[in-house]
């Protein structure tokens, strides 16, 4: 079967510091990293990577759209409509129509004060589940249920923005960030897909989701510190509210419209194991040997900043590319962001090829940069559990 | 362009050659096919928690598996398990080492309240709130909460159990989640990623919470007096789905490969079709085009006319909305045609098991054809004019049926339909 190529012709980007592939070029890609944008009160001990206020209206036309959701699926529907627009492809219906979509989702937001107020009255009850059935049916709102179910955010770009070919979505945490694109990818590659829209958002700012990082304590503790200097304060993760999303295309359909395009995605490498030091690096070895590192001048990596796995990554990214190799973990930048992870690394990666320029170290501990690459390693694993790296490269590699 | 073992378009046949499923009906094909040919439903009255003051007071859960605890991550993973180790041993390959990945329709787990209440109960001190729940967790670290409740949990688990290849994917298209499982094991094999693939799905989501959620979308029926009447599909009182539990798991791999091992093949896979609606989030267009649209691609994928298929497995919720929907978009694809093939709903007996009816309802399809039987379209005492199709009433009908149309439509407007064949 003849391998197409796959190209990144739509970036959607929206973080801590704004909206825009363009803009976060310009914020991340200076002479030197933008001082992290953190919000240290509203979640003590937890520090997050905040939204900027948002104007919904910009992607989310409808008001009456807007409150179907909550920001989890309203940012990845605002980077999805972002990325059609980077596109050139918003207005083009019959593209639109027929584009496949793969989301990387989670779940929704809670009603925290329905929780709150549950918890509260349960101490002096002790016929709890009485309790929930009094309350639960008369507090939650009726749609809330909407916003919470995991393939809902494509329902959502769907409706919001008429892409109609086909809809998946796929969950598992960091891991699905890495299969939503190494899907979307074998999907084009092999013909089975021309056009696909691609990625994931997450939301930070919720105590939920911070609970459920903590049952396990992944995170991290005090003040803001990036991925490597973290190691001093305890490590752990900062989580980060995003949403990136790509369009790809098959090279022959994009030249065919004319489409500009940022770069082409080489491969990408995936893997689930057990966590103990051995077996991770022996697969993340064979990860390695299975992707074509040789001009690989740069690496953009969702490092998680918890121990071994963070410490395994770095380790084996110096052995196998060299003690000076310009590693750059964004996630020191916009925190991380979970199931949007790797989509954010492709983007960040795709920018700097496309501008032929390398990220600043986005701390003390990172090497600075030689050159422009025209290869650039991007990985995503995940806290607990999988593992996925990947090649962006200059389209004319 | 097409041989023995490639397909009108040129690309690998894919069989099937293990199956497993799980069901309020009970544990296993034999079980299960035994209650669904005897027109038995699973619907009950619930026990899993109290019902006082809730509009909907039945549902086919699955009480019977031995779970790690009473919870939805728990009770799916069970099912998922073993649904998994049914297909595996069905297909000759084991416990340990499967040539091909996993691909899972994963139910939308959570942390649920009797977890949120043992939280609280560890801590003497702090005002009730996340706060002191964050304040538990640092305390503390749970690690088992913390692995249930991430949504890759079970389909990890399941992969490291069986020894499937990579990292598997989690995927859910709402109610259409089996079927998509089943179509990423079809592509994968067809692009030559990979000869064999597990496709499984689960939900064990009936939780008061989950329950109440689709009582207030009012999805569910409240005929709540009868629970095995409760579902009735087509039928011109039907009032909405009851919310069942359930898991299926398929062993696909090319034809191919399948006979070089000699393995027995039950089916085939023929074709996949799916298109995405943008009309509502829960409601398909009314003008039906993308479920249409969604029947057609799936009968083109598979290469044959619509006059090919000999029944269909219908998607038969019981909603008012579904199920005249439903037979509006089949009369479109297939003409009057339609009104004189058999058409059943397994939901009329086991529910609508969420993320799993796809997966599930392919088993029985796989069933119907290797078996030689229609089951039934139970409960059906009051048709509805609106709908003159041959629901298969009441009573199986034997019946040789060499190629099925399965339906899937999901909340979010997510659509798949697949084509299934006979064994060869």
């Amino acid at each position: 079967m003849t391998e197409r190529d796959v190209w990144i012709t739509g970036i959607g980007l929206v973080s801590c510091f704004g909206e825009g592939a363009q803009f976060h070029w310009e914020t991340l890609g200076g002479d030197t990293a933008p001082a992290p944008v953190v919000d240290s009160e509203r979640f003590k001990p937890y520090c997050v990577h905040p939204l900027p206020e948002m104007d919904w209206s910009q992607q989310i036309p409808r008001r009456g759209d807007q409150r179907q959701m909550e920001n989890w699926q309203r940012l990845g529907t605002y980077a999805a409509g972002l990325a059609l627009d980077d596109a050139g492809l918003k207005e083009n219906e019959e593209l639109v129509s027929t584009m496949d979509l793969v989301v990387a989702a989670g779940g929704g937001e809670r009603d925290l004060d329905v929780d709150a107020s549950i918890l509260k009255d349960a101490q002096s009850r002790n016929d709890r589940e009485n309790l929930l059935n009094e309350r639960l049916p008369n507090e939650l709102r009726p749609t809330l249920f909407l916003a919470q179910l995991s393939n809902l955010m494509a329902g959502n770009i769907s409706i919001v923005h008429k892409v109609t070919g086909s809809s998946r979505t796929y969950m598992g945490e960091e891991s699905a960030g890495v299969t939503s694109i190494e899907n979307a990818m074998r999907r084009i590659s092999a013909g089975q897909s021309t056009h696909l829209l691609v990625g994931g958002g997450f939301n930070a700012e919720r105590p939920d989701l911070l609970l459920t990082m903590e049952l396990g304590q992944y995170g991290h503790r005090g003040a803001y510190a990036p991925v490597a200097a973290r190691r001093q304060s305890g490590g752990g993760m900062i989580l980060g509210s995003a949403g990136a999303f790509l369009v790809l295309e098959d090279a022959e359909h994009a030249r065919a419209r004319g489409a500009k395009a940022y770069a082409k995605i080489g491969g990408v490498a995936s893997d689930l194991g057990q966590r103990d030091e051995a077996a991770t690096r022996q697969r993340l070895g064979a990860m390695f040997d299975k992707l074509d590192t040789k001009s690989v001048g740069g690496v953009i990596s969702g490092a998680c900043g918890v121990d071994p796995v963070t410490s395994i990554e770095f380790d084996m990214l110096r052995e196998r590319l060299g003690e000076d190799v310009a590693i750059r973990a964004f996630t020191s930048m916009t925190g991380t962001a979970i199931e949007a992870n790797f989509p954010i690394a492709v983007s960040l990666a795709a920018l700097a090829i496309h501008n032929k320029r390398f990220y600043p170290a986005f701390e003390q501990a990172e090497k600075p940069a030689s050159g422009s690459p025209q290869s650039i390693l991007v990985s995503a694993l995940g806290h607990y559990r999988g593992e996925g790296l990947g090649l962006v490269e200059s389209i004319d590699a | 362009m097409s041989g023995k073992y490639t397909d009108h378009l040129g690309r690998p046949v894919i069989a099937v050659t293990g199956m497993g499923v799980v069901t309020s009906l009970g544990r296993g094909r034999e079980d299960n096919w035994k209650a669904l040919t005897s027109g038995e439903s699973g619907i009950h009255r619930i026990k899993r928690f109290p019902i006082d003051g809730l509009s909907t007071t039945i549902a086919g859960t699955v009480d019977f598996m031995e779970t790690e605890e009473v919870s939805a991550p728990a009770i799916s993973y069970a099912m998922a398990d073993a649904t998994s180790e049914e297909a595996l041993d069905q297909a000759g390959f084991g416990r340990s080492g499967f040539p091909g990945p996993l691909f899972f329709a994963a139910p939308p787990v959570e942390l649920e309240w009797q977890h949120r209440f043992a939280l609280m109960g560890e801590m003497t001190e702090g005002e009730p709130g996340y706060d002191q729940l964050l304040a538990a967790a640092r305390a503390n670290r749970h690690e088992r909460m913390h692995q249930l409740i991430q949504l890759g949990t079970i389909a990890y688990r399941i992969a490291e159990k069986y020894g499937t290849k990579g990292l598997p994917i989690s995927l859910s298209t709402a109610c259409a989640s089996g079927a998509t499982a089943l179509q990423q094991g079809v592509e994968a094999i067809r692009r030559g990623d990979a000869d064999a693939a597990l496709c499984a799905a689960s939900d064990g989501s009936v939780t008061a919470e989950g329950l109440i959620r689709f009582s207030l979308l009012s999805a569910l029926t409240t005929a709540n007096e009868k629970p095995e009447k409760a579902s009735k599909p087509f039928s011109k009182d039907r009032s909405g789905f009851v919310m069942s539990e359930g898991s299926g798991a398929l062993v696909l791999e090319s034809l191919e490969h399948a006979e070089a091992r000699g393995a027995k093949v039950l089916g085939i896979i023929k074709g996949v079709g799916e298109k995405a609606d943008s009309f509502h989030r829960t409601r398909s267009s009314p003008d039906g085009k993308p479920v249409i649209t969604a029947i057609k691609l799936g009968l083109d994928d598979a290469g044959v006319e619509p006059d090919a298929i000999g029944y269909v497995n219908a998607h038969g919720t019981s909603t008012p909305e579904n199920d005249r929907m439903e037979y509006n978009s089949l009369k479109a694809v297939f003409g009057d045609s339609i009104h004189s093939t058999p058409i059943s709903s397994n939901k009329s007996m086991i529910g609508h098991t969420l993320t799993a009816g796809g997966a599930v309802e392919a088993v029985f399809s796989f069933m119907t054809m290797l078996e030689g039987t229609i089951p039934p379209t139970i409960n059906y005492d009051n048709p509805d004019p609106d709908i003159p199709l041959d629901v298969v009433p009441n009573v199986k009908r034997d019946a040789q049926v060499d190629m099925i149309l399965s339906n899937s439509f999901g909340f979010g407007g997510q659509n798949a339909c697949l084509v299934l064949g006979a064994g060869m």
